[in-house]
C-alpha cells in the first residue's frame, strides 16, 4: 500500500474499500466510523483553535461562537472623525436598513444612515444586528510580536533548539563513534552506564540539577536549558547501532592513508552515518522546541523565557487576553507543522525501530 | 573528464564550514592522539558525553539523596543541616495511608492518589484506544498513511500547545459549552468540577500521546507473518477468533512494552495537565511531580530537602517501573534493550 494513495481518496470508494471480500463486514463499518471520527477528534480541535485566532477580541467573545473569523464592517460618514460600525436596522414596517453607530445609550443606539449624514436616527439596540464580513485578525498576531516580548521568546526558543541540537549531535555521535569503532577496557560498563541514565528522567532530580545550574551560574541563562539535556542515552543508542553496520574496511583504509582518529570520525563515518544523525536532529530540534519543565524552573525572567514557557506565563495571567494567546499558539506550532508535513517518515520509523519519543 | 552538476556543487558548498571546522579540530585532536596513543582515543571521544552525563545526571543523583537527608532553605548544601530521616518520616507519616487527609503532609499523598488514578485510567484507555486504533490502521484500508498520520500528529506538539488548544474548547464560553447549549443541555463549568477536570486531564493526555503507542503497536502488528492469516482464512476461522488466537497472543510483546513504557509516562504527568488545569480545582488535578515542582519552586518557602525526599521516592517508583520495561522489552526481541 503506497503512502501517497493516501492524499487521494473518495468516499464512496473509502466506504467500498473492504479486505477484498466483496461483502461488509461489521468490522468495515466500524473501521471507517472510527476513523472518519478520528480526523474530527484529532485535527478538529487544532483547525478550531487556528481559525479562533483570527478573530477579534469581541468575536471571541461572542457565544455561541461563529466558526470563521467575522469582523464588522465600518463605514466613513461625513461629520466623524473615525470610522462608524454598521449595523442592519429592522423597522417597524419590517423594512431593513444599513445604518451606522455613532454611540449607545443604555439600550437605544443613536444612528445615522451614511448617505445621508445629516439625520441621527435613534434606534433600539435589539432591533439592530452587526453587518460583518470575513475577516482576518493580523493584528492579533503582529501586536504580541511587536509590543510584548514574543519576538525575544521566539528568538530564544530558535536559540536554544539550534545550540542544543548542534552540541547534542556532536557529543553524542562523538560517544556513539567512540563505543562503535573501537574495542577497549570498560566498553561494555560505558554502554551500560549509558543505558542506566535512561532509568533517571529529569523529574527525579530536579532539585539537585537546579543547584548544579546555579553553582554553574547559569540561571536564567538560555545555557543552562540547553547544557543539562545536551547528552541523551537515546541519541547514543540509536549512532552507535547505526554505526555499527558501517564496513571496518573503510575506517582501515582510511588509517593507511594515514588519517588521525578525528578525521576517520569527521570524514568518514559522520557522512556515512547521516541517515541516523538525521532522525536524531529531528528527535532533538521537537524535544527542545517543546520542552517546558526544565525551562519553566531555569528561566525566571521574561528576557530570556523560550515560547512554551512564555505562552505558559500569558495564558496564567489573571485577565487572559485570548486573542494573543490563540495567536502565539499558532506561531508555536508552524515549526512543528512544518517538520511534520516534510519529515513525518522519519520521524515514524524512528520511534518504530527505537521506541524513542 | 569529470562534470559535475551545479546543483552537486553547491550542496558541497554547504558542507564547507563544516569541513573547515572538522580541519581546525583535527589540529589539537592530532596531537592529543599523538600524546595518548591510538588505543586511549576512545575515551577521548566519549569524554564530553561522560562528561555531561556525569555533571547533569549522575552527580545529581547523589546531591539528591544529601538534600533529601538535610533540611533548611538553603539551596547549597554546605549551609544544609543534616537532618536524617525527617523528610521522609514526615512524608510517609500518615495514619490511615488511603486517606489523604489524615497524612501530615496531606498534599504529597493527595498528590500520589491523584497519580494513581490518573494512570490507572489513562494506562488503560491509552492502550486500548492505541491498540484499536492500531488494529484498524493495519487492515487493507485506502489512504492508510493518511490515517496514521492524522492519529500521529498531535505526539509532535508541546504539552503547552496541547493544553491550550483543549482549553480554548472546554472554557465556559467555549465551543463545547456552545454544542451542549445547542442541543438543549445546560454548560458544564469543566474547570470547576474535580471530576470533570480528572475526567479532560485523561483525556487530554490520551489524545496527545496516542499516535506514539498506536505507532509501536502498529510495528509489532505489521511483523506478525501473513502466512498465519492466510492459513486462518483457509480454515475459515472467524475473525474473532483470528484476533484472540493469533493477533494477541503475538502482539502481547509489544503490549507489553506499551503498557510499561505508558505508565513510566503516566506516573510523570505534569506538563499538560499544569498548564490545563494548573492542579485544581483545588488540588484535584496535582500529580506527584507537580508537588515536586511546588514544593521545590513555587511555594513561598522553597522546601528542597522536602522536594528530593519526594523526587527520591517518585526515582524507585519508576526504577521498578523501568526494571519491569526491560524485561518486556528482553521477553520482546530476547537481546535488545
Amino acid at each position: 500500500m503506497s503512502e501517497a494513495a493516501g492524499i487521494r481518496f473518495s468516499p464512496v470508494s473509502l466506504l467500498r474499500a473492504t479486505r477484498g471480500r466483496g461483502r461488509l463486514h461489521w468490522t468495515d463499518v466500524f473501521s471507517y466510523g472510527y476513523l472518519a471520527f478520528g480526523i474530527f477528534l484529532m485535527f478538529g480541535p487544532v483547525v478550531w483553535l487556528a481559525l479562533s485566532s483570527f478573530k477579534t477580541p469581541s468575536g471571541l467573545l461572542e457565544f455561541p461562537p461563529t466558526l470563521l473569523p467575522l469582523g464588522q464592517i465600518e463605514v466613513e460618514v461625513d461629520g466623524h472623525d473615525k470610522p462608524l460600525p454598521l449595523y442592519r436596522v429592522t423597522h417597524d414596517d419590517g423594512s431593513a436598513t444599513e445604518l451606522a453607530q455613532i454611540r449607545r445609550i443604555g439600550i437605544v443606539a443613536q444612528m445615522v444612515d451614511p448617505v445621508d449624514p445629516e439625520t441621527r436616527i435613534k434606534v433600539p439596540i435589539d432591533r439592530r444586528e452587526a453587518v460583518r464580513e470575513f475577516r482576518i485578525a493580523w493584528e492579533n498576531y503582529v501586536a504580541p510580536l511587536q509590543r510584548f516580548n514574543f519576538l525575544i521568546y521566539l528568538k530564544n526558543s530558535v536559540v536554544v533548539t539550534v545550540v542544543a541540537t548542534a552540541v547534542t549531535l556532536l557529543i553524542n555521535s562523538m560517544a556513539a563513534y567512540g563505543l562503535a569503532i573501537y574495542e577497549f577496557r570498560g566498553r561494555n560498563a560505558i554502554m551500560l552506564f549509558v543505558i542506566g541514565t535512561l532509568m533517571i528522567p529529569i523529574t527525579v532530580i530536579l532539585v539537585p540539577v537546579y543547584l548544579v545550574v546555579t553553582e554553574l551560574g547559569m540561571i536564567n541563562s538560555l545555557w543552562g536549558v540547553i547544557l543539562p539535556g545536551a547528552a541523551t542515552p537515546t541519541g547514543v543508542f540509536l549512532l552507535r547501532q547505526y554505526m555499527l553496520t558501517i564496513p571496518r574496511d573503510l575506517i582501515e583504509a582510511a588509517r593507511m592513508d594515514r588519517a588521525s582518529e578525528w578525521a576517520i570520525y569527521w570524514r568518514v563515518v559522520l557522512p556515512l552515518a547521516a541517515p541516523a544523525i538525521a532522525v536524531l536532529a529531528i528527535f532533538s530540534i521537537m524535544w527542545r522546541w517543546n520542552d517546558f519543565l526544565w525551562p519553566l524552573i531555569v528561566l525566571n525572567r521574561s528576557e530570556v523565557y523560550t515560547l512554551q514557557v512564555g505562552l505558559n506565563a500569558f495564558q496564567g495571567e489573571l485577565d487572559v487576553q485570548w486573542h494573543y494567546v490563540l495567536a502565539m499558539t499558532v506561531v508555536t506550532l508552524i515549526p512543528v507543522i512544518f517538520v511534520f508535513a516534510f519529515l513525518q517518515r522519519f520521524i515514524t520509523t524512528g520511534i518504530a525501530s527505537t521506541g524513542m519519543k | 573528464m569529470d562534470i559535475q552538476h551545479p546543483r552537486r556543487n553547491l550542496a558541497e558548498l554547504a558542507w564547507t564550514p563544516l569541513r573547515l571546522l572538522g580541519a581546525l579540530v583535527d589540529f589539537p585532536l592530532r596531537a592529543i592522539q599523538r600524546i595518548v596513543g591510538i588505543d586511549r582515543m576512545p575515551y577521548v571521544f566519549l569524554l564530553p558525553n561522560l562528561g555531561f552525563f556525569g555533571i547533569f545526571v549522575v552527580l545529581p543523583l547523589f546531591i539528591n539523596f544529601a538534600f533529601s537527608l538535610t533540611g533548611g532553605t538553603n539551596l547549597f548544601l554546605s549551609d544544609r543541616v543534616y537532618t536524617g530521616t525527617e523528610q521522609y518520616e514526615f512524608l510517609l507519616d500518615c495514619e490511615n495511608f488511603v486517606d489523604s487527609g489524615s497524612c501530615r503532609e496531606d498534599r504529597f499523598w493527595r498528590g500520589i492518589f491523584n497519580t494513581f488514578i490518573f494512570v490507572s485510567f489513562q494506562v488503560f484507555f491509552l492502550v486500548l484506544f492505541s491498540l484499536i486504533t492500531a488494529l484498524i490502521l493495519n487492515r487493507e484500508i485506502r489512504g492508510r498513511g493518511f490515517f496514521r498520520a492524522v492519529y500521529f500528529f498531535p505526539v509532535l506538539l508541546s504539552p503547552v500547545v496541547v493544553a491550550l488548544v483543549w482549553k480554548w474548547i472546554l472554557l465556559r464560553d467555549g465551543i463545547l459549552n456552545a454544542f451542549l447549549v445547542g442541543i438543549g443541555l445546560e454548560k458544564i463549568l469543566f474547570f470547576v468540577s474535580p471530576q470533570w477536570a480528572m475526567f479532560w486531564a485523561i483525556f487530554v493526555s490520551i489524545w496527545a500521546h496516542m499516535g506514539f503507542y498506536t505507532l509501536i503497536l502498529l510495528a509489532g502488528l505489521q511483523a506478525i507473518p501473513p502466512d498465519l492469516y492466510e492459513a486462518a482464512e483457509m480454515d475459515g476461522t472467524r475473525k474473532e477468533r483470528v484476533f484472540w488466537r493469533i493477533t494477541l497472543p503475538l502482539l502481547w510483546p509489544n503490549m507489553l512494552v506499551v503498557i510499561v513504557l505508558a505508565l513510566i509516562k503516566g506516573v510523570q504527568i505534569f506538563d499538560e495537565v499544569f498548564v490545563l488545569t494548573g492542579g485544581g480545582p483545588g488540588t484535584a488535578t496535582q500529580f506527584i511531580v507537580q508537588y515536586i515542582y511546588n514544593t521545590g519552586f513555587t511555594n513561598q518557602i522553597q522546601n528542597f530537602g522536602l522536594a528530593s525526599a519526594a523526587s527520591v521516592i517518585l526515582g524507585v517508583v519508576l526504577f521498578a517501573l523501568t526494571l519491569a520495561q526491560l524485561a518486556a522489552a528482553r521477553r520482546k526481541d530476547g537481546t535488545n534493550v
